[in-house]
C-alpha cells in the first residue's frame, strides 16, 4: 500500500507500530508536492526543513510514549488565515503577504501538543471571501480532479491538498460553507462544527459570529478524530463553548435504526443539479435501509438567508478588517499625504475587488439611515431562521441534502457575477447564520467525472448525530477512490 | 425596483470605509451594489414585526477574566512585522500640526 493511501488515523496506527516513520510521511507528502504542487497551487509557502526537523522530533516522542494521540505524527495542513508562529499568515492577501504571526491559533496549538506535523499554509480566497479560491492574491487553485475546475472556496487549497495527497488532512475555516463546499467540490469529508466549539482565537477574523475551524480529511473517522482534538475551552475566546461531550470518536457507530432524518424540499427545487439531486436521494434510500426514518419537511425560509447572511457578514467584515491600515503590520502604500490619505490609499492598494465589495456593502449597511433597515432586519430574519430550524429539530436527529447546488465549475466561471456566485452558498449558509454543526461526505460522481457532495446537518452541540449518520452511511456507500493524481502531469486531464 | 446608487452614496461609503475607489472601480462599485441591494430587499418580504434582532445564537454574557500578561515581552517580533519603525517604535505619519 502507498503510504499516501493511509487516512490521517491510519497513518498514526502505522507510526505507532513502527511500520513507517513520521519523516517516511513528510518526505511522501513533499514528493507528491514536487510533483503536483506547480500544477494545482495548494500551498501559499511551506517549509520542507523545518518539517523535516519537526517529524523528528514527534517520532522520538512517539517512541518515548511522550504522546499518545491519534494523529501523532501526521501531516498535516492550515489554511493560512489561521495565525502559525513564526510562520507567514497571508490571508491571501497582498495587504499580509509579508505577515508573521508572533503566536498560533489555539486549534494549532491543540494539534502540536497531539503531535502534529505542520506542512505549510494552504491558499485561500483572500480574507476567505469567496466560494472558489479564484480571489487570492497568489492565484488560484485547481481542482485535482480536473485542473480545468475551480477546488471550491474559500478552503479551496486545504481541500484540494487533501484530495491530492499533499497532506493528510487540514484545516479549514467556514464562514458560510466554506470548509463543507470545497470538501463536496474535492470528493472529501469537511465539517463545520457548531459555533464557539473550536476557539477562534488566531483565526483572522471575517464574520466573527459566523466564523468557525473546522476539519477537511479523507473519511468520517479522520473527521471525528481531528475534531476531538480540536475542540476545547479556550478563555481567549470569550465566545468558546464548555463542551460536555466533546467525544466525537464514540460516535463513529455503525447504526443508524431510529435515526429520525428530514429533507427539506426546498433544498431539492430549482436551479439544483438532477445528478446531485439522484446521488444525495440514493444516499437518503442507503440510509432508510439501514434503518433510519426518513421523512420530507419544508423549510420556508430558505431563500431568506442568503440575503440575511450577505447584509450580516459584510457588516461584520467591513468592521473587522478596519485594523488594516498600514501601521502596525501588512502592507502600506509608498506615497501618501498625511494620516487618512495613507490609509485609504494603503487599502485600495492591498485589497482585492471582491474584499473591497463586501467592505463597501458592509459598511453601508451600517451606516446611519440604513442601518435598521438592512443590519437589523437580517438581524431578525436570522431569528426567524433559527426558530424555524429549532422547529426542525424538535422533529428529526438530522437534515439531509446536497451540498451545492451543482459540481466544481471552471475556472473563471464565476467571478464575473459575483450574485450567481453567492447564490451557489444556498445550503450551507444557514448554518452558519443558526450556529448548527455540519458536515460534507462525497456520495458520487456526475458525468462530468467531478465528485458530488452529501450534506448533513445537525442541531446546537449534537455533533455525534451527524458524525454517527455520516459513518453509516460511509460504510454502506464503501471506499470512495480519490482522484488520480500519480505522476500529476500525465493524469491530470482537461474536460472541455 | 432596481436601485440607483447615487455617487453622493459611493463617496459617503468611500469615507466610511477608508477606500480610494478609481473612477472605472467607483462605476463598478454602484452597479455591484446596486445589484445586492436589489438582492437583500427580498428581506422585506417577511415580517419581522416584534421579533428581537438576534446577534448572538446562545445567550452570552459579557465574558470577564483578569488582566494578566501570559505572553511575555515579543517587542522585536512583533516590530518586525510594522511597514516602518522607529527607535523601537512604530513610524506612522503626522497626525496633528
Amino acid at each position: 500500500m502507498d503510504i499516501l493511501d493511509f487516512t490521517a488515523v491510519g497513518l498514526a496506527d502505522e507510526i505507532k507500530k513502527g511500520e513507517v516513520s513520521a519523516q517516511e510521511a513528510v518526505e511522501a507528502v513533499f514528493s507528491r508536492i514536487d510533483n503536483c504542487e506547480d500544477e494545482l497551487n495548494c500551498y501559499i509557502s511551506f517549509d520542507r526543513m523545518e518539517a523535516v526537523k519537526r517529524a523528528q522530533q514527534v517520532q522520538k516522542a512517539i517512541e518515548a510514549g511522550e504522546i499518545h494521540s491519534s494523529l501523532a505524527g501526521v501531516p498535516v495542513a492550515i489554511k493560512d488565515n489561521i495565525c502559525t508562529k513564526g510562520m507567514k499568515t497571508t490571508c491571501a492577501s497582498k495587504i499580509l503577504q509579508n505577515f508573521v504571526p508572533t503566536y498560533s491559533a489555539h486549534a494549532v496549538k491543540c494539534l502540536e501538543e497531539a503531535g502534529a506535523v505542520i506542512i505549510g499554509k494552504t491558499n485561500m480566497d483572500e480574507f476567505a471571501m469567496g466560494s472558489t479560491t479564484e480571489t487570492s492574491f497568489t492565484g488560484p487553485t485547481k481542482n485535482p480532479w480536473n485542473t480545468a475546475c475551480v477546488p471550491g472556496g474559500s478552503s479551496g487549497g486545504s481541500a484540494a491538498a487533501v484530495a491530492a495527497g499533499e497532506c493528510y488532512y487540514a484545516l479549514g475555516s467556514d464562514t458560510g460553507g466554506s470548509i463543507r463546499q470545497p470538501a463536496g467540490y474535492c470528493g472529501i469529508v469537511g465539517m463545520k462544527p457548531t459555533y464557539s466549539t473550536v476557539s477562534r482565537y488566531g483565526l483572522i477574523a471575517y464574520g466573527s459570529s459566523l466564523d468557525q475551524i473546522g476539519p477537511l480529511c479523507k473519511d468520517v473517522t479522520d473527521c471525528a478524530n481531528i475534531l476531538e482534538v480540536i475542540t476545547s475551552y479556550d478563555e481567549k475566546d470569550s465566545t468558546s463553548a464548555r463542551r460536555k461531550d466533546a467525544s466525537f470518536t464514540e460516535a463513529l457507530v455503525d447504526d443508524v435504526k431510529g435515526m429520525r432524518i428530514g429533507i427539506p424540499k426546498e433544498y431539492f427545487g430549482k436551479g439544483l443539479e438532477p445528478e446531485i439531486s439522484a446521488a444525495v436521494l440514493k444516499a437518503a434510500a442507503l440510509l432508510e435501509e439501514k434503518g433510519a426514518i426518513i421523512e420530507e419537511f419544508n423549510l420556508t425560509l430558505t431563500d431568506y438567508a442568503i440575503p440575511a447572511y450577505y447584509t450580516i457578514a459584510s457588516a461584520e467584515a467591513s468592521s473587522n478588517l478596519e485594523r488594516f491600515d498600514g501601521i502596525k503590520y501588512g502592507y502600506r502604500t509608498e506615497v501618501y499625504e498625511g494620516l487618512h490619505n495613507m490609509y485609504k490609499k494603503t487599502r485600495s492598494e492591498g485589497f482585492g475587488g471582491e474584499v473591497k465589495r463586501r467592505i463597501m456593502l458592509g459598511s453601508f449597511v451600517l451606516s446611519s439611515g440604513y442601518y435598521d433597515a438592512y443590519y437589523l432586519k437580517a438581524l431578525r430574519v436570522k431569528a426567524l431562521i433559527k426558530q424555524e430550524f429549532d422547529k426542525a429539530f424538535s422533529k428529526y436527529d438530522v437534515i439531509l441534502g446536497p451540498v451545492a447546488p451543482q459540481t466544481a465549475p471552471k475556472l473563471g466561471e464565476s467571478l464575473t457575477e459575483p450574485l450567481k456566485m453567492y447564490l451557489g452558498d444556498i445550503y450551507t449558509i444557514s448554518a452558519n447564520l443558526t450556529g448548527i454543526p455540519g458536515i460534507s461526505v462525497p456520495c458520487g460522481i456526475d458525468s462530468k467525472g467531478l465528485p458530488i457532495g452529501l450534506q448533513l446537518l445537525g442541531d446546537c452541540f449534537r455533533e455525534k448525530n451527524i458524525i454517527r449518520t455520516a459513518y453509516a452511511y460511509e460504510q454502506a456507500r464503501g471506499k470512495f477512490a480519490g482522484p488520480d493524481v500519480s505522476g500529476c502531469e500525465h493524469s491530470l486531464y482537461e474536460v472541455e | 425596483m432596481a436601485k440607483v446608487i447615487s455617487d453622493e452614496t459611493i463617496e459617503y461609503v468611500g469615507i466610511l470605509a477608508k477606500l480610494e475607489l478609481q473612477e472605472e472601480e467607483k462605476e463598478q462599485a454602484k452597479k455591484d451594489m446596486a445589484v445586492m441591494l436589489d438582492y437583500i430587499d427580498k428581506m422585506k418580504e417577511l415580517d419581522t414585526e416584534g421579533i428581537e434582532p438576534m446577534s448572538h445564537i446562545f445567550s452570552v454574557n459579557n465574558v470577564f477574566r483578569e488582566d494578566i500578561v501570559t505572553n511575555g515581552d515579543d517587542r522585536e517580533n512583533i516590530l518586525a512585522n510594522a511597514p516602518l519603525k522607529k527607535n523601537g517604535m512604530f513610524n506612522v505619519p503626522k497626525t496633528f500640526e
